[in-house]
């Protein structure tokens, strides 16, 4: 019988108790004796010269520690924020990377950048002092978006007269328009990838600790990743060595990618807690948060697909050009290229793919990874267009879809643009969404909202993306400036408990749980005897974090060789205990045996002999039963499946309902079904989002609009309809658990899936200008009334 | 925030006198509006006099063809009443749409509509079913109360302790929400009275107003149908990223015709 704690097992969330309870330990809820608080005073402006930053007044109120500007940064020669990813323009140059100082340094770039900092004995008076500060601004015209910015209405850095960052390509553009020339039809579709706001339900914190005696920086931080913000903060901003410096990321409140770049007011409290000696804590509030946290998408696409005579796909060519924000946030530049474009194969045997990505500056909060991260992107282009193709040569979706797809049989398969996909069954995830929403049932469906007055359409999305990021001499030779591989250390302590670390961070993914089961699946131990540690750079050997839906692919992986060793090393303790040669010596369920006798010891003994190594093979082992791998992927990883959105318009109001929501996903094998469920949900709510709700507006100037919950709409659950969710498996051949990941799939899905949905409902009214995201009201009445 | 004094009153004149004696006092009714408010720093007041539990100002009686709610009754409430939902549904309902459940716990009637924001949905209520707006000074006709934008007939100080409804025939209110506030982008009260139809729309403009056509055209023939071909003017209503002028005055028609048939 299979454990009930074990690998495929829907065990119960360990970390919720602590949740659902208020028990949960986050930044804010830490207070460091002596604690101060600091304030930013953040531009109102979106482009402007700092004439001059007037602290005295400020400076001389209640409670007031300290004030820093960026001037002051300057002269103790704190550096700028780095960028973590390099890409090079389709000329060899590489992207302009101007510097981003922490505390705006000549000039402000975007409404909330960061121009002082106050610290005071308490909130209240760091704020007070913070609107005391005098700031002279010279104003400038503003680049409020990609247009502005292309027409050159103002020059954001010297470094970047025309406000590019890159000229990126992929594939060959002469070959493409060649083919592209012979083909029977050719489908041309602008798209918008809507600009979103991560709010995460926990704002960004940050505390910032400096022991005098021993000389060590502490920071506490909300972040996804903490190794990798102590790399970078410590390599490149604050020039402090790693074992002089320990980052803290304790319980976090969601992420979705915006806690993953290293941000400025990190690096300010570290820094300043060493000037002040004093610990200093800074709490975003929401306001703050949207006008600070890195924004996600906006892109701006033009797709062509040429297809044959019969609707085989030959050629797909990609025009993109995607928001930086105003300066490059530590993975931007990564996003819309190696993130994006590789994946413009899609499920689909497209033999040409071509695209070019141009990055522009702007005066507007940075841009970067977001859930899904490219991907959404990608799927959003394919999808659209090939659910557009079949309309405009009068073929079912579904059956273009089939008619394109990599088979089975064609796997391990080269994709035109860099990736090999290393399994998959995208006929299989196909049949099975049909099935949930009974396709074939569709017709009688619309025509019966068709006689209550209303429009419905079903869209598809047949999603593939890349995850389990990365091979390290991959990404390496792409950009990155660093590997991206994973490390687990597995603790057995003398009785047989296990303390397991990882260096993935779980901010609402359940590793305490999904990494557990690993562990007592593998080593016959029941789950409430394994902890997992993860977010301390003093417990952790090292990591990379979580993004990418990484964790279980490679820090599963990292945690299944450590687990190896462990069994390994156990099983020469037990060979020894036994009298027997370690290649005779079997282990299930807890249990080291010998075939054919009836010698047994439990995994117990062997740990306590470990510890307590009386009789021990000393000549040949140390004792202790402790073991660590590090683990760097050989390929991506690559889940994909389909989802169908089926929705209802009411045309009189333009109101569009999601009346059903079905997933058919292939994640490999699956460690914890009942979490991956959540998982889907999760993204397929954000993706929803995304096309019925979330879009972040600044206007001409550069200034926000959506600049709160009033004007920035959140999918709510009454904005949902159940999901029917499924899985198939095809495990992934190169990873020891056959593991894909399933944290983003949702939101790469969505969007697509809903929007084809709702142009296909409006097609049956006539309209068949696209329509883009979000899908508001207003816009879907606008577009049903202007037709 | 700013640090102001809190000060609860003992009773409306106590907390008139508090406000007329502060620097520059202000009631607090539920704080749902205030208290964001005072946490965005965009008031500084000395004084918040905290009017939300006084008794006198609680409750809900059904009289001589009146509905008497306190200004301090939460929108809860209001939704949940059973005099209420018995003598004007259509004012449950309302109360029932307004934010969210911890917005409808503490927000109150009075604060609602002495604030009149654009989209709230209480004035609606009030200049849809001829309501008076009663005060610790006089009583105000409702429609002379909603004077502009966040503007009322108040004087300083002045405090409303509670709103008498006539009961109608027939009414309905619908609302057409903000995706993301939820607040009314156009919400349209239609009421049945002994002195005609009154038709009010909130949300769309700079404060709620009467849709004058509509209540002849319902008069001669209180059906949907009979709105058919009335078009609201778009000259002076709100615009926003949600909602164009155009939109707005289109829901209008939308959302009347909707009212009408929930009168049934
Ligand atoms: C998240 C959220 C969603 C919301 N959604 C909606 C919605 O969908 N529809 C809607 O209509 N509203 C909505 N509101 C507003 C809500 O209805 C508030 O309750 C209302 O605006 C204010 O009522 P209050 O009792 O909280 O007043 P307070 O915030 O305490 O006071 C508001 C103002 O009225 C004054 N005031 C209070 N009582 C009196 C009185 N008796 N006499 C004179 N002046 C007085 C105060 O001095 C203050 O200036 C929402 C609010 C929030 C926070």
């Amino acid at each position: 019988m299979p454990r009930d704690d074990g690998i495929g097992a829907s065990v119960r969330r360990k970390e919720d108790f602590r949740f659902v309870t208020g028990q949960g330990s986050y930044t804010d809820d830490l207070n460091r004796h002596g604690q101060t608080y600091a304030a930013f005073v953040r531009s109102p402006h979106a482009h402007a010269t700092l004439n001059s930053v007037n602290t005295s007044a400020a400076a001389a109120m209640d409670g007031v520690v300290a004030i820093f500007t960026g001037q002051d940064l300057l002269d103790a020669e704190v550096n700028g924020l780095p960028c973590g990813w390099q890409v090079h323009s389709k000329d060899g140059e590489p992207m302009v990377e101007p510097a981003h100082p922490a505390l705006a340094q000549g000039k402000v770039r975007h409404v909330g950048d960061a121009v002082a900092v106050v610290i005071a004995e308490t909130l209240s008076q760091a704020r007070a002092a913070a609107e005391a500060v005098a700031v002279d601004y010279g104003m400038l015209p503003a680049v409020g978006n990609m247009t502005a910015a292309k027409a050159g209405k103002a020059q954001i850095f010297e470094e970047a007269p025309n406000n590019q960052c890159y000229d990126w390509e992929i594939g060959d553009e002469a070959e493409i328009d060649a083919a592209m020339a012979k083909a029977t039809h050719v489908v041309e579709l602008p798209l918008v990838n809507n600009r979103l706001i991560a709010n995460p339900i926990e704002p960004r914190v940050a505390i910032g600790d400096y022991d005098t005696a021993t000389g060590e920086h502490t920071l506490f931080t909300t972040s996804q990743n903490p190794h990798v913000i102590r790399l970078l903060m410590g390599a490149f901003v604050l020039g402090l060595p790693e074992h002089k410096l320990r980052v803290v990321a304790p319980d976090v409140g969601g992420g979705f990618g915006t806690k993953i770049f290293h941000y400025a007011e990190e690096a300010i409290v570290t820094w300043a807690a060493a000037k002040v000696r004093r610990p200093i804590k800074w709490t975003s509030d929401r306001s703050e948060a949207f006008m600070s946290d890195a924004h996600g998408r906006d892109h701006e696409t033009v797709a062509k697909l040429g297809l044959d005579a019969d609707g085989k796909f030959l050629a797909l060519k990609v025009q993109t050009d995607a928001n930086m924000g105003a300066y490059l946030s530590t993975f931007a530049p990564a996003v819309p290229t190696y993130l994006y474009a590789t994946l413009l194969a899609g499920q689909y045997t497209t033999p040409l793919v071509y695209a070019n990505v141009r990055a522009w500056f702007t005066n507007t909060v940075p841009v970067d990874a977001y859930r899904g991260a490219g991907r959404p992107e990608a799927t959003y282009v394919i999808e659209q267009i090939v659910e557009e193709a079949a309309r405009q040569i009068g073929m079912d979706p579904a059956d273009l879809r089939a008619k394109n797809f990599i088979s089975p049989d064609a796997v391990p398969y080269q994709t035109p643009v860099a990736l090999e996909y290393d399994s998959g069954n995208y006929a299989g995830t196909l049949e099975m969404a049909k099935k949930a929403i009974n396709y074939d049932g569709f017709a009688a469906r619309q025509a019966a909202s068709k006689a209550a007055g209303k429009l419905r359409g079903i869209g598809f999305s047949a999603y593939i993306e890349a995850c389990g990021i990365a091979p390290s001499a991959v990404v390496g030779s792409l950009g990155a400036r660093a590997g991206l591989y994973e490390v687990a250390n597995v603790r057995v302590h003398p009785t047989g408990s296990v303390t397991m670390h990882t260096g993935t961070h779980s901010h609402g993914q359940g590793h305490e749980t999904t990494f557990a089961q690993v562990v007592a699946e593998r080593l016959g131990v029941p789950i409430e005897n394994v902890d997992v540690v993860h977010g301390d750079t003093n417990n952790i050997p090292f990591g990379m974090g979580t993004y990418g839906s990484r964790s279980l692919a490679v820090g599963g992986s990292a945690l299944a060789k450590a687990l190896d060793k462990v069994e390994a090393k156990a099983k020469k303790i037990a060979a020894h205990l036994m009298e027997a040669s370690d290649t005779d010596v079997e282990f299930k369920d807890g249990q080291f045996t010998i075939a054919g006798t009836d010698k047994s010891v439990s995994f117990g003994d062997v740990a306590l002999t470990a510890y307590v190594p009386h009789n021990f093979p000393h000549d040949e082992l140390e004792p202790g039963l402790e073991e660590q791998a590090f683990y760097d992927p050989a390929n991506f990883t690559f889940p994909a499946g389909c989802h169908i959105a089926e929705v209802e318009i009411d045309p009189e109001t333009g109101t569009v309902t999601l009346a059903n929501f079905v997933a058919a996903d292939d994640f490999g094998n699956i460690v914890n079904p009942m979490i991956v469920e959540g998982q889907v949900h999760g993204g397929i709510a954000q993706g929803v989002g995304q096309a019925l709700l979330e879009g972040c507006v600044y206007d001409e100037d550069g200034q926000l609009v959506t600049g709160s919950y009033m004007d920035y709409a959140m999918p709510r659950a009454d904005n949902l309809p159940n999901f029917t969710v499924d899985t198939q498996v095809t495990p992934c051949p190169h990873n020891p658990l056959g593991v894909k990941g399933c944290g983003e799939a949702g939101a790469i899905a969505a969007p697509a899936a809903v929007m084809n949905a709702v142009t296909g409902a409006m097609r049956a009214a006539g309209v068949t200008k696209p329509i883009d995201m979000p899908a508001t009201p207003s816009e879907v009445w606008a577009a049903l009334h202007a037709s | 925030m700013y640090e102001f004094n809190y000060q609860k009153a003992g009773s409306v004149a106590d907390a008139a006198a508090k406000v007329a004696g502060a620097d520059d006092g202000t009631l607090m009714a539920g704080g749902m509006t205030l208290i964001p408010t005072l946490k965005q720093r965009l008031a500084m007041p000395s004084d918040v006099v905290d009017i939300g539990q006084l008794a006198d100002l609680q409750g809900i009686s059904v009289a001589g063809g009146k509905v008497s709610i306190g200004s301090m009754t939460t929108h809860d409430t209001v939704a949940n009443s059973a005099d209420v939902k018995g003598a004007i549904p259509a004012l449950a309902v309302l109360a029932s749409g307004i934010g969210d459940p911890m917005v409808r716990n503490r927000g109150t009637m009075g604060g609602s509509v002495a604030n009149n924001d654009p989209a709230a949905d209480y004035p609606g209520a009030v200049l849809g079913l001829g309501a008076t707006v009663v005060t610790d000074k006089r009583e105000i006709a409702g429609d002379a109360f909603f004077t502009g934008m966040f503007e009322t007939a108040l004087d300083e100080g002045e405090i409303i302790t509670r709103i008498d409804f006539p009961v109608p025939t027939k009414a309905a209110y619908t609302k057409f929400p903000n995706p993301a506030s939820r607040y009314a982008i156009v919400g349209v009260f239609v009421a049945q009275t002994a002195d005609g139809v009154r038709v009010a729309v909130t949300g769309a403009g700079g404060t709620a107003f009467r849709a004058t056509e509509m209540e002849a055209a319902l008069n001669a023939n209180f059906s949907p149908s009979a709105l058919d071909g009335i078009s609201v003017s778009s000259d002076g209503l709100n615009k926003d990223i949600h909602a164009s002028a155009e939109y707005r005055a289109h829901l209008i028609g939308v959302m009347a015709k909707r009212a009408v048939a929930a009168c049934g």
